[in-house]
């Protein structure tokens, strides 16, 4: 018998906040859909991480257990091991943070995993939330994403790591240069919430195809209909379904949601 | 009894007269207009309005509306009782509701959880009834964990208030666990939803569950032990007396909520037989629960906005085939972020006719279509209801959704239209 591929969501008890759970959810239908067996496998802190999964999930979080999180996983190595060995990895929000180099919660610096040079300081001057449009790096052959941010860190890469995306609408990474997350190899972050990919079918299976290579057709195409109707219905009531540059209008939508924002998040 | 001051008559009695004008408009029931007014003309109106009375304040992420009108039903045996209405629980509320109320009544209210230490500063509460935290509107409320904490510097801040505590939800155990002088009654009423309590609240170990106790394996903070628990359909005291919980209305979450109500009547010299009888015949929550004829179907609509309340209405749900109809909005009183979609496991829905309705019907028809739910997408929530008729018709709606709904099916009933309405 053929082993199931395994989608591993790494320590959903500390990092399971925002939904994310549903990107595994999303990746073993995906397979099942296509006739490959699959399976999710959740790691709860204290169990080991498997090393030999095809795809790793790290999800958002809350401060506190996000630092146990980092700590945990640098101590343990065997997500450092899958991905030198070329396993797929996606790191949303909180998980973008652990897999970096450093992280700055309320409670000090943290170091991170380590897989990838960035650093994620408390630089945003509002915390970040809202829908979330990004233009993924034209490498990947993507088309325009949709998701929902929730974060108020700002993240830095260091030279030579490339951008996830470019933020269409919302803040991603907070830097001036309108990035979005990382990619380095199999590896994905991003601050894209919603779950992501349940609202981008194309980035789940670029993670599929990164593990397994070329992947059959799906048995069930109005899956991606729906997902992509959903989505088209997010990017417009972001307002950004036209270029950023394109007026005034947007700015002042984003001035008011910002305001209204802020009257909600103070002392967060 | 302490006398009110004047400003605070001047400022009920403007706000219950912008709420009366906002009802001659047309506009609602005017509540929340009128307790702003109230508060524009004197803003320590609530301290002000709650002298002198005696005072219980209800919170938690799921069950506080409930939870009230259970209490407001039990303490009604005793005299008058001042009370929100229809669930506006931020200050605005509180002030409307008490404007109502005579003098020196007794006051049962519920407070929003991020407002529960605002109120309880301006209100001094002789109770406080903690129900649970889990989470909800995570765009718009501070993080569960801190929420916890916040509430436990509230019960620091306010020790002569007595705690009425679910001791099964660590976080709730947390701010219960500060109590003063004024005592906690700890209540086993029951968590099923426990993934927002794993790591512990006092310091960020893992807790474990054996049954219904739990600790942590770090610094040994553990449940404690109740006062009062839930044995199926009876109260049970620690020292062996069993009151039985006979309700209106259905499921184990309102089974907790009625023994959390009941424990906090006591506070007030009313026995558990007594306010637990009182509460029997409440059948319906601001539409809850309620039973309505849309076209050939008979719908029941029922409050399911995070995933902790999901956990409890499935097991409200009447047995399939019975047809349901999830109706999702996500505008600023719902979270304006409905990614706790895939945290509820709808694949328990599978196996039934099941309608995807409401503002953000396509979030949810995704996330039934990764479920294997079969079901039919219909924004529109009568219309979704008609469609899945005629009979018996289980509506599980979130807050702004319900709300909605409920105006639409009321607005039709009240004005004799038919089914073609």
């Amino acid at each position: 018998m053929v082993e199931p591929v395994t989608v591993v969501v790494v320590y959903p008890d500390l990092l399971g906040t925002y939904g994310d759970g549903g990107n595994a959810r999303v990746l073993v239908e995906r397979l099942r859909w296509r006739g490959i067996a699959a399976e999710v496998v959740t790691v709860p802190l204290g169990t080991p991480v498997p090393r030999s999964a095809a795809v790793y999930l790290l999800g958002g979080g809350e401060d506190a257990p996000q630092s146990l999180a980092a700590s945990t996983l640098r101590a343990e190595g065997s997500l450092v091991a899958a991905v030198a060995a070329g396993a797929a990895l996606l790191a949303v929000c909180a998980g973008l943070q652990v897999v970096g180099s450093r992280f700055l919660t309320s409670e000090g610096i943290r170091e991170g995993v380590g897989l990838v040079d960035a650093e994620t300081v408390r630089g945003l001057p509002v915390r970040a939330v809202g829908e979330l449009v990004v233009d993924p790096d034209p490498g990947l052959g993507l088309p325009r994403l949709s998701g929902y941010e929730n974060h108020a860190g700002l993240t830095r890469l260091g030279p030579g790591l490339r951008p996830f995306g470019r933020v269409v609408a919302g803040v991603g990474n907070g830097t001036d240069d309108r990035a979005d997350g990382f990619v380095a190899g199999h590896v994905i972050g991003t601050y894209l919430h919603g779950p992501v990919l349940a609202r981008n079918p194309e980035l789940a299976d670029l993670l599929l195809g990164w593990a397994l290579g070329e992947l059959p057709a799906l048995e069930h195409p109005e899956v991606d209909a729906e997902a992509q109707g959903l989505r088209a219905e997010r990017l417009s009531a972001a307002g950004r379904s036209v270029p950023a540059s394109s007026g005034g209008r947007g700015r002042w939508r984003r001035l008011g949601l910002r305001a209204r924002r802020r009257a909600y998040q103070r002392g967060t | 009894m302490t006398r009110v001051p004047a400003r605070a008559v001047v400022a009920a009695r403007a706000g219950l007269a912008a709420a009366a004008l906002s009802r001659r408009l047309g506009r609602g029931e005017g509540t929340v207009i009128g307790g702003r007014v109230s508060l524009l003309v004197d803003p320590r109106a609530l301290s002000h309005l709650g002298a002198g009375r005696w005072v219980a304040l209800v919170s938690g992420t799921n069950g506080k509306t409930t939870t009230t009108r259970l209490l407001t039903a039990a303490l009604a045996v005793a005299g008058p009782v001042a009370t929100n209405p229809q669930g506006s629980n931020l200050p605005p509320g509180l002030v409307a509701g008490l404007s109502r109320a005579a003098p020196g009544s007794a006051a049962a209210l519920e407070v929003d959880e991020a407002w529960l230490g605002i109120v309880a500063e301006a209100l001094r509460p002789a109770t406080m009834t903690l129900l649970n935290l889990s989470r909800d509107q995570l765009d718009r409320v501070a993080e569960v964990r801190r929420l916890a904490e916040r509430w436990r510097a509230t019960v620091e801040a306010t020790p002569d208030a007595h705690i009425v505590a679910n001791a099964d939800d660590p976080l709730v155990a947390w701010a219960g666990d500060a109590a003063g002088a004024g005592g906690c009654t700890w209540v086993g009423a029951g968590q099923p939803w426990l993934d927002d309590a794993t790591g512990c609240p006092a310091c960020g170990g893992r807790v474990r569950w054996d049954g219904p106790r739990w600790a942590c394996g770090g610094c040994g903070f553990s449940r404690p032990e109740p006062h009062l628990w839930i044995e199926d359909d009876e109260l049970v005291e620690a020292d062996g007396g069993r009151h039985r919980i006979s309700l209106s209305l259905p499921g184990r979450a309102n089974r907790a909520n009625a023994a959390m109500a009941a424990a906090t009547a006591v506070r007030a010299g009313i026995g558990l037989d007594v306010a637990l009888a009182a509460m029997a015949g409440t059948d319906s929550v601001d539409g809850r629960y309620r039973q309505a004829e849309v076209g050939a179907s008979r719908a029941r609509l029922l409050l399911a906005k995070n995933p902790a309340g999901w956990l409890e209405v499935f097991d409200m749900l009447a047995p399939p085939p019975t047809p349901v109809v999830v109706v999702i909005n996500a505008r600023i009183a719902d979270g304006r972020d409905p990614s706790w979609l895939w945290d509820v496991p709808f694949e328990r829905l599978a196996g039934r006719r099941v309608a995807a309705s409401g503002e953000r019907s396509r979030d949810l028809a995704v996330r039934l279509l990764y479920a294997g739910v079969d079901y039919e997408r219909i924004p529109e929530p009568v219309e979704a209801i008609r469609a899945l008729g005629p009979g018996p018709v289980d509506v599980a709606a979130n807050y702004t959704a319900l709300r909605d709904l409920d105006a639409r099916i009321r607005g039709r009933a009240s004005s004799g239209s038919g089914p073609h309405g």
